[in-house]
């Protein structure tokens, strides 16, 4: 991300951005040679405290609201990933597949660091590994012993973390915080794509890297019964009031246009799948 | 004109397109199309969306129908890059790729007549593409610029997201874009395994690998850098 652009998009947004955050626009150009030879890994926190300095305790409630709920999520994700790297060595096998989950496991724990720089004193408690059962009371017994099982959870909690996301947009419109919600939600997407195909690559024969119709037409397409609920809807071919299937008179098959487009999960419907993995005391 | 708006079906028969663009090709040189003619021209057709009369299109960026407009360019774009491919696969490509590459294009067909529907009249007319600079025989020229496509088309719709006013449009932008970070994922694993979520790779698009933010443009630069497959003239206003 670059931070000077993303900045001109909250301009476009919210014009007085510059005002919010310093009074004075001297100040704000100083920021600006600031930012510009700050280190990256140091960016993020840089951003949060711009943000909290812009709209510090003026950020609308529904705004922190959202970023504490994708905060919860980023933690279920990040000490999923870590404890298998950290706690079960051996369960994913060296090379390529213990480099991708390491990937994402460092994605999780970065978009954990910006929601909590961005939410600043408002950000939710921390969660921590034991806070989670990710046998989700025992459905996954053998999420820690058996790989297959394991890419099988992470696959269902990435798909999650796409729909999450797309479900929480309304609520940023036009906020220049949406746009670091877009860029977290795409890149859970390439997450998805990636462990669908090393879930297929370990037994799912024919799971594609994007979410396709279930057999008979059924909207979960892992043919994993436990996570039928991560996949509501999506067989969905209607969007925004047009049917995709044969659209214009194309040869767009009900399949490519379940597809083409991910739905979107609500709120209620996240909660009710995070609450599997959360331990009671913790859960939302 | 690769005008892939007449060819609902695909079929072999839209290679043979290619001839009758290389006649318009000619036609635009004859007439020394200039960027001034070509505004002119396109000031003159706006409204008119017939294919022969497209030679300069406008996105107005005052309002949602300009995002949509935006993204129906682009979706145009990807369509006629995957239909292509579709058709006629490179040697190199596995069945599997083969079958993916094939998905893709429905997907893109799919997202293309979506904007061409929610827009109505209100639709840009069809684009003519330009892709001299890709070759469609060598698996990792056209791997390459599948890349490209899908990373740029994340870019785009991160970029643009906020400038959407209504929800409905929004949610479909966001249903839309994780669908095209699930492609840019599964074509960079073909080009090298492991680098779907290379951010690093990507800083030039505006991700942000410490942040774990992928890449987001906004519209100036993301038809800047998809110019050199566009041979339309894009004209950009109130962005």
């Amino acid at each position: 991300m670059n931070i000077l652009s993303i900045l001109d998009e909250i301009e476009k947004v919210d014009g007085e951005i510059y005002e919010r955050i310093n009074p004075r626009r001297k100040a704000m150009q100083d920021f600006f040679q600031i930012g510009k030879k700050i280190s990256l890994a140091a960016m993020p926190l840089a951003l949060g405290s711009l943000f909290t300095k812009a709209y510090g305790q003026t950020t609308p409630t529904a705004v922190n609201e959202v970023l504490n709920f994708a905060l919860t999520l980023e933690y279920l994700e990040y000490h999923f990933y870590n404890h298998a790297l950290v706690a079960t060595p051996t369960l994913i096998p060296a090379g390529a597949p213990n480099g991708a989950i390491t990937t994402i496991r460092n994605h999780e724990k970065a978009h954990v660091d910006l929601l909590k720089g961005a939410l600043g004193n408002a950000a939710r408690t921390e969660l921590i590994y034991d806070n989670f059962d990710f046998t989700a009371g025992g459905t996954f017994g053998t999420v820690y012993l058996d790989y297959v099982t394991f890419l099988k959870v992470a696959t269902a909690f990435e798909d999650t973390g796409v729909r999450a996301y797309k479900g929480q947009a309304p609520v940023l419109k036009g906020n220049a915080v949406l746009t670091t919600a877009l860029q977290i939600h795409s890149v859970e997407a390439r997450h998805a794509s990636h462990l669908r195909q090393m879930l297929a690559a370990n037994g799912a024969t024919g799971l594609k890297p994007w979410i396709s119709l279930g057999t008979g037409g059924v909207s979960n397409d892992t043919g994993i019964a436990a996570v039928d609920p991560v996949y509501a809807r999506e067989n969905t071919t209607l969007q925004a009031g047009v049917e995709i299937t044969g659209i214009n008179g194309t040869a767009v098959t009900k399949t490519a246009a379940a597809e083409s487009f991910d739905e979107f999960l609500t709120k209620a419907e996240v909660v009710a799948i995070a609450n599997l993995f959360l331990k009671p005391g913790f859960r939302l | 004109m690769e005008n892939l708006k007449e060819n609902h079906k695909t079929s072999p028969k839209e290679t043979d397109i290619l001839d009758a663009r290389l006649q318009r090709r000619a036609f635009l040189q004859y007439t020394g199309a200039g960027a001034a003619v070509v505004a002119l021209v396109a000031a003159g057709c706006k409204k008119d969306r017939s294919p022969s009369m497209s030679f300069g299109t406008t996105l107005d960026f005052k309002d949602d129908f300009g995002v949509l407009n935006y993204a129906y360019a682009l979706e145009q774009l990807e369509a006629a890059f995957y239909i292509k491919v579709a058709s006629n696969p490179p040697a190199s490509f596995t069945a599997a790729q083969k079958n993916y590459f094939q998905d893709v294009q429905f997907h893109e067909i799919a997202h293309r007549e979506f904007f061409k529907k929610v827009l109505g009249t209100a639709a840009i007319g069809s684009l003519e593409v330009d892709f001299s600079s890709i070759n469609f025989t060598d698996g990792a020229s056209v791997l390459a610029a599948a890349k490209t496509f899908e990373d740029l088309g994340v870019a785009a719709y991160n970029g643009a997201g906020v400038r959407l006013r209504t929800d409905a449009y929004l949610v479909a932008a966001g249903q839309i874009v994780s669908v095209e970070a699930r492609h840019a994922a599964w074509v960079r694993d073909q080009i090298s395994n492991g680098s779907f979520a290379d951010l690093n790779s990507l800083t030039s698009l505006g991700a942000n690998a410490a942040g774990g933010l992928d890449a987001a443009l906004t519209p100036d630069k993301v038809l800047a850098a998809a110019s050199v497959y566009i041979k339309t003239k894009i004209n950009v206003i109130n962005l």
